[in-house]
């Protein structure tokens, strides 16, 4: 099976400072796959670098084959047609992710109105707002009514972590990239969270590339990860290869790390 | 050591922030004050730290009772309790150098005695080098600001350092330095840590206490609570923490 994304030789610089130095790695369709590393690992740079999202004052070579369609160096027609049908990002902070003058439901109706228009050239009213309906049960959202004609700042966190959701699954992309999707998030928020991606991702078959600095967190949604340190991938493999037998010293340092918070909580938890 | 009695807190007439808190930490016992967003862990810490007063309730720092108004108490007060916040980019004065910094309640509390001397010693107490003392916040990492931010906490010799999500800012790797540095501390002190983090707490805190909406849901020894927790607030909190695979 030809792969959805894939990367090789990647480097990511800003002026003659390294941010991701030849990085490879490709996911498959319906393949889950968790990016991890800590701050200036260049995990965010390498999901932007994907989707054609970093600024032209950072270089980027090499090669990202996004659906069979080389991003770097592609113009703006090209990246738009691929951006939301090839991969949809979920980013990490809601609040600044959503506009703030722009209520709940047209937010949601935006990207399915883009879709409908490439799919079939025109979009009812209705068969948005249908659809609209449709993506806020899916992901959960309580009181549709309100939460359509609601401002973000009028839902909580998780809510709006969910309309972010609801909008990058009505591009209904191939490939899923979560850039720490949970991390603003309280934990009792993030469990709920993590379920929802999980069962959407499951539910859809699409691929997902799941980005945080929190092991334990990645390894309940991903089935291989990659270990990046200072833009160097330093190892990767099935989560349960990885963090259960970590060859590298930094993630065992990690690995370590986390398990030590993790016995510190004791056998309780799921 | 610290009591608080019936204490509640609203920022505004309509809006209780905490409600009815009631505890106390014990000399020498270090006390993980853990909830998540809106719970009022800040709140309390603030009123703690005597930043604020409670609209009801008494707080006790031993026999006397905390009084914003008393400046000769809050003199002693302040010297006896001192904060860690959790950014150490915004906690440090970018234009301060490291000794100054460090010194700065050796000077506003009118500590007597060698000024270079007593810092050295906190640099040492949180594993910096002494060169640093000449440099600026910027020149330092996450992690070794925060063992800035520490080191000014304990140069007073306070008897008890309250933290306010202390290590949430810091990477996994730091972070766990930064957690044996306060376990470290917490055997000559009086530590009272707030964090979302329960893991951080569990490892570090023999006491804890859960905060809910404004309200105190649980509290007790951290071993019995992670091995029986009684309040459904605190099981929901502990079944949802990621664990990481077997």
């Amino acid at each position: 099976m030809t792969a959805l994304l894939n990367i090789q030789g990647l480097c990511i610089r800003a002026g003659d400072k390294p941010l991701v130095s030849d990085l490879s790695f490709s996911i498959r369709p319906g393949e889950r796959i968790g990016m991890i590393g800590e701050s200036g690992s260049g995990k965010s740079m390498t999901a932007m670098a994907a989707t054609g999202l970093l600024p032209v004052s950072i270089g980027v070579s090499g090669s990202i084959e996004l659906d069979s369609q080389q991003v770097v160096g592609a113009t703006d027609r090209v990246l738009n047609r691929l951006r939301g049908a090839a991969a949809a990002v979920v980013f990490q902070e809601p609040l600044t992710a959503l506009d703030p003058l722009m209520k709940i439901g047209r937010q949601i109706a935006e990207p399915v109105r883009r879709r409908l228009e490439l799919e079939s050239g025109k979009a009812s009213k209705d068969a948005i707002s249908r659809e609209v309906r449709d993506l806020i049960d899916k992901v959960a959202l309580p009181q549709p009514e309100r939460i359509i004609n609601s401002y973000p700042h009028e839902v909580s966190g998780g809510q709006r972590q969910r309309v972010a959701i609801a909008m990058a699954l009505a591009c209904r992309p191939k490939l899923l990239i979560a850039d720490e999707p949970t991390t603003a998030l309280d934990v009792t928020t993030q469990a709920e969270i993590l379920k929802l991606l999980d069962q959407l991702v499951r539910e859809t078959g699409m691929a997902l590339l799941f980005i945080s600095h929190d092991l334990p967190v990645v390894a309940q949604v991903v089935e291989r990860v990659i270990v990046l340190k200072n833009g160097v991938a330093v190892e990767e493999g099935p989560v349960k290869t990885v963090f259960g037998n970590p060859q590298h010293d930094y993630t065992k340092t990690l690995v370590e790390a986390a398990r030590l918070f993790d016995e510190a909580l004791g056998a309780t938890g799921s | 050591m610290l009591d608080l009695q019936n204490v509640s807190f609203g920022y505004s007439r309509e809006q209780t922030t905490l409600n009815d808190v009631s505890l106390s930490v014990r000399p020498g016992t270090s006390v993980g004050l853990v909830g998540e967003s809106g719970s009022g862990k800040t709140t309390l810490l603030r009123l703690m730290l005597g930043l604020i007063r409670p609209t009801s309730g008494v707080i006790r720092f031993g026999e006397e009772s905390l009084d914003t108004g008393n400046s000769a108490f809050m003199q002693r007060y302040r010297r006896a309790v001192q904060p860690v916040f959790q950014d150490p980019y915004s906690s440090l004065d970018p234009r301060q150098r490291v000794i100054d910094i460090i010194g700065e309640p050796l000077r506003s509390l009118r500590i007597p005695g060698d000024r270079t001397q007593t810092v050295a010693e906190a640099l040492e107490a949180v594993g910096l080098p002494l060169d640093a003392m000449r440099r600026y916040p910027h020149e330092f990492s996450g992690g070794q600001r925060q063992r800035i931010a520490i080191a000014r906490a304990i140069v007073a010799r306070p008897q008890i350092v309250l933290a306010d999500e202390a290590v949430s800012a810091l990477d996994l790797s730091t972070r766990i330095r930064i957690v044996e540095l306060f376990k470290t501390l917490s055997e000559k002190l009086t530590l009272v840590f707030v964090s979302h983090d329960l893991g951080v707490v569990a490892a570090l805190c023999e006491e804890m206490i859960i905060l809910e909406r404004g309200k105190v849901v649980e509290s007790g020894k951290t071993r019995d609570i992670l091995a029986a927790p009684k309040h459904p607030y605190t099981q929901r909190l502990l079944a949802s923490i990621p664990r990481m695979p077997a």
